[in-house]
């Protein structure tokens, strides 16, 4: 406890220095250096007190925060987990974040430097937090971080409009929270987490908590229709920053959701799983379709965040549904595909985050259309991509692989649930998923091929030179996690696996007695099991296999080639007529777009022996927008117009309205008294 | 005794309620003000025989300060005021006198049917006592709403004043500090309304709150 508490301090020194010696040259270096330093102090902290069985049983009370009340702190062992997970984003981070700042020094940038330990320390108060003010205070600091570093880029075009929407949003989400903790703590008044567990609310508070925490936490995970301002803000951060809030924000507001539900209400009702599958499902589906529409690679990343957070939520929602069940060995299941899904993302969205950051030093760009043949330019980094973008398509033998099939044995366990509505809601949740993953495939090859093969489409990518060895750094540590990971999950889910039980009371693995290291079998996977070392023997050989056939049959034969290659070929030759991100999005987005997003392509076709150049324009609309946030901001406006004439009455008429009001209301005493 | 205490100390309450009607119907200034000064000698009255008959010598305090500040000094200064500017001496109603009227008996019967219910197991007096004065704070804030003139407005304001105080010396045991500063607060609400009559006046050449108005670029 007490280390964590000081690397928070520490945290908040780094930002005093930040502030106060910004003019340094020096000062990158020991900020980042600083920051990197105390979040290994929390993970070594997180990772031995999970080794050892749990976390800490007495929690801390500071004399500081509301007179008479204090602030509790403690950390058990699903704390301890996220602060492992965020802790880790943090050192990663903040490796490539010190080669990132020395290849983008741009003077007319907000100061990032003061801010980053901040976000960094917020988020571990968050995680640390026992009682709901200094969990509501650490949030919104938390919220109020990460906003003034999306602002540091205040001047590049949409970073205003991503910032105003994403403080709308997170002050949405505070108070959702807010009126969450407020039904909890109920009438005793008291805030701390052990006083909220120890009393069961009754049934219509808790419903209306569940809905209020889903709403809150939702907002800053990312749950669409919630999810608006998460591509615009994850995008318009600095890269580090942008990987930070992708691959770590996301994971505190589901630690929130996870705390509340699972923790915090005490036993659940089985309808509240359901909704979180239904939403979980929407979110993983509408997140990969509108990664598949974008151009932007950092947004397009975002995007697939919400995706990931959708596939998240499913594991959370299948783990309370069965918790609400009494099965919890499966809950356990479920619950553990859906930390080991956390950890995950949280190591493959930050690699890839740094190689979108990687990319944007090296051409000034992060429109696939510009970018292309980047694997000649920049092949560590492009290796480091590919690891990447095959870990979050869910291949084995990665990491990504690892937590969708334990997600998937967990939803095969469906029909073992009571209720008839839930069981055809996992099948369709289940198939909803698997279109997300195999979507998801789809959208990384994309993202892979259009900008790293090929040719150029820019001078900018054609010229682009590898970066730094501070940010190849940054991407080689996760990206070598994601293949350790994914060949030997087995002593993650067992370091983890006290707060499995904290949280659903049962393990993964329970009743199982032997239980090699290096094999994977949960208890309710029906008999399944996953060995990631045969996986990777298999998949070596036969890629070898596939290298040597490849070479001797088809390298060797005398080619042929057509005298005109649809204007591809030539010593040099325009790389416009290459495949684009947005022929290759076409198929899914007639597939797909047509009805969910109101896709519209439009091709003007010049007359003959007209020398204008043709024009496919493709129009889409936002269904978030249109259905929700749009008429909403309508209301608002609408109800502002009417408000604002109370600024313009006459003193009389104020008089006469506060007569009124107070005749209304001694009416309403008489005729309540008799 | 007890009988005659009641009845007298109703009696008086029933005078200041009843000059509360008065003022609502006031077409010219100097009546108004007459009316007004009428109403402070009854709560004076009440607050002496309260005194008297509860045999408790410190609201002869409030009376005296009654005396001394609404029917005298207030009524004289306010006098002085409209002389010396030149005020337009009638009151433009905003709303019709027989409207103000209903309105007003229905507000004294609002506030019957809630005092009544509300304090059963008070006594009579108090009870009584308190219906008459939230009737009268609630007819003075019908005043100031329905008159355009600036000076009804400080006059409806006090005459809110007088209720609040009429509550104070019906009910036993309100102690003397409360009066004082009810009465300390009125002395400094007609100091403050005075400065801005004049203010008003210099800026606008005129008290006419309807006229006022127009200068915001607004009507009624």
């Amino acid at each position: 406890m007490g280390f964590v508490v000081s690397a928070i301090a520490f945290l908040f020194v780094m930002a005093a220095t930040g502030v106060a010696a910004r003019r340094l040259p020096s000062v990158p270096t020991i900020v980042y250096g600083g920051s990197a330093a105390a979040c290994a102090i929390v993970v070594l902290w997180a990772a031995a007190t999970l080794a050892g069985g749990g976390g800490v049983a007495e929690g801390w009370v500071l004399p500081i925060g509301l007179p008479w009340i204090g602030t509790h702190l403690r950390a058990d062992a699903l704390s301890a987990f996220f602060l492992l997970i965020v802790n880790f984003g943090g050192i990663t981070a903040s490796l490539f974040g010190w080669g990132y700042e020395r290849a983008h020094r741009d003077s007319h940038a907000g100061p990032v430097l003061p801010l980053f330990p901040l976000f960094l320390a917020a988020m571990n108060m968050v995680l640390i937090a026992d009682d709901a003010f200094a969990f509501l205070v650490s949030w919104e600091f938390m919220s109020l971080a990460s906003w003034l570093l999306v602002l540091s880029t205040h001047r590049e075009e949409g970073t205003p409009r991503a910032a105003r929407l994403y403080l709308i949003m997170a002050s949405f989400g505070t108070a959702c929270l807010l009126l969450a903790f407020g039904l909890l703590a109920t009438a005793h008044g008291d805030y701390s987490f052990d006083a909220i567990r120890a009393q069961a609310p009754s049934v219509s508070a808790a419903a209306f908590c569940v809905v209020l925490v889903l709403l809150g936490a939702g907002s800053k995970a990312g749950l669409v229709p919630l999810h608006v301002w998460l591509p615009l803000a994850h995008s318009a951060a600095p890269s580090h920053v942008s990987a930070l809030m992708s691959g770590v924000m996301t994971k505190v507001a589901v630690y929130a959701m996870i705390r509340v539900l699972f923790d915090l209400l005490g036993e659940p009702a089985w309808w509240w799983g359901g909704v979180m599958l239904g939403f979980g499902a929407l979110t993983a589906v509408m997140g990969v379709l509108y990664a598949l529409m974008q151009e932007d690679v950092k947004r397009l990343l975002a995007y697939s965040t919400v995706e990931n957070i959708g596939a998240i939520v499913i594991a959370l929602g299948l783990a309370l549904v069965f918790k609400a069940s009494h099965t919890p060995v499966i809950a356990a299941l479920a619950l553990t595909a859906g930390l080991l899904h956390v950890a995950n993302h949280s190591l493959f969205k930050s690699l890839l985050f740094f190689t979108a950051g990687a990319v944007l030093t090296a051409t000034g760009s992060r429109d696939l259309g510009r970018l292309g043949g980047l694997i000649h330019r920049m092949p560590t980094t492009a290796v480091l991509a590919l690891i990447g973008s095959a870990a979050i398509s869910a291949l084995p033998p990665l990491n990504g692989f690892v937590g969708e099939w334990l997600l998937f044995q967990a939803i095969l366990n469906g029909p073992a649930l009571p209720e008839w509505s839930l069981k055809i809601e996992i099948a369709v949740v289940g198939a909803a998923l698997a279109l997300a993953t195999a979507l998801a495939g789809a959208c990384f090859v994309r993202f892979y091929g259009i900008a790293f093969l090929g040719r150029p489409r820019s001078r900018a990518a054609g010229e682009a030179a590898e970066v730094g060895a501070g940010m190849r750094l940054g991407m080689a540590v996760p990206a070598a996690l994601c293949v350790a990971l994914g060949v030997l999950p087995t002593p993650l889910i067992r370091l983890f696996e006290p707060a499995v039980r904290l949280m659903v009371e049962a393990g993964p693995f329970d009743d199982r007695a032997y239980q090699p290291w290096f094999w994977l079998a949960p208890t309710s996977a029906i008999g399944n099991s996953y060995n990631g070392l045969i996986m990777l023997a298999v998949i070596a050989l036969l890629s070898v296999l596939l290298v040597l056939v490849i070479h001797r049959r088809a390298s060797d034969r005398v080619r042929l080639s057509i005298p005109w290659g649809c204007g591809f070929d030539g010593p040099d030759p325009a790389a416009v007529t290459q495949y684009t991100a947005s022929s290759f999005g076409q198929p899914i987005r007639r597939a797909f777009g047509s009805t969910v997003f109101r896709a519209r392509d439009e091709v003007e076709m010049p007359e003959p022996g007209d020398t204008r150049p043709a024009r496919l324009t493709v129009r889409w609309t936002d269904p978030a927008w249109a259905l929700l946030f749009t008429p909403v901001g309508v209301a608002v406006d609408r109800l502002a117009e009417r408000a604002n004439r109370l600024q313009f009455m006459t003193i009389r008429r104020y008089l006469t309205l506060m007569f009124l009001a107070l005749v209304v209301l001694l009416v309403m005493v008489a005729v309540t008294q008799r | 005794m007890t009988d005659l205490g009641y009845d007298a100390a109703h009696m008086l309450g029933a005078v200041v309620l009843l000059m509360s009607f008065a003022l609502l119907y006031q077409r010219r200034l100097f009546s108004l003000l007459h009316v007004f000064t009428m109403q402070a000698l009854a709560l004076a009255a009440t607050a002496a025989w309260q005194a008297f008959s509860h045999d408790e010598p410190h609201l002869y305090i409030t009376a005296l300060l009654t005396l001394v500040l609404k029917a005298v000094v207030i009524p004289v200064a306010l006098h002085r005021i409209i002389l010396k500017m030149n005020i337009q001496r009638t009151i433009e109603p905003a709303l019709g006198i027989g409207l103000t009227m209903v309105a007003g008996v229905s507000l004294v019967t609002l506030s019957i049917l809630l005092v009544l219910p509300v304090t059963e197991d008070a006594t009579a007096l108090t009870r009584e006592n308190l219906a008459l004065s939230l009737s009268v704070v609630l007819l003075g804030l019908l005043m100031m709403i329905s008159r355009r003139n600036a000076v009804s407005q400080v006059v409806g304001f006090m005459s809110i004043e007088n209720g609040l105080i009429l509550a104070a010396v019906g009910v036993a045991g309100m102690p003397l500090v409360v009066e004082m500063s009810v009465a300390f607060s009125v002395m400094v609400a007609f100091i403050i309304f005075g400065i801005f009559l004049f203010h008003i006046r210099e800026r606008f050449d005129t008290l006419d709150m309807q006229k006022i108005e127009s200068f915001r670029g607004e009507s009624d």
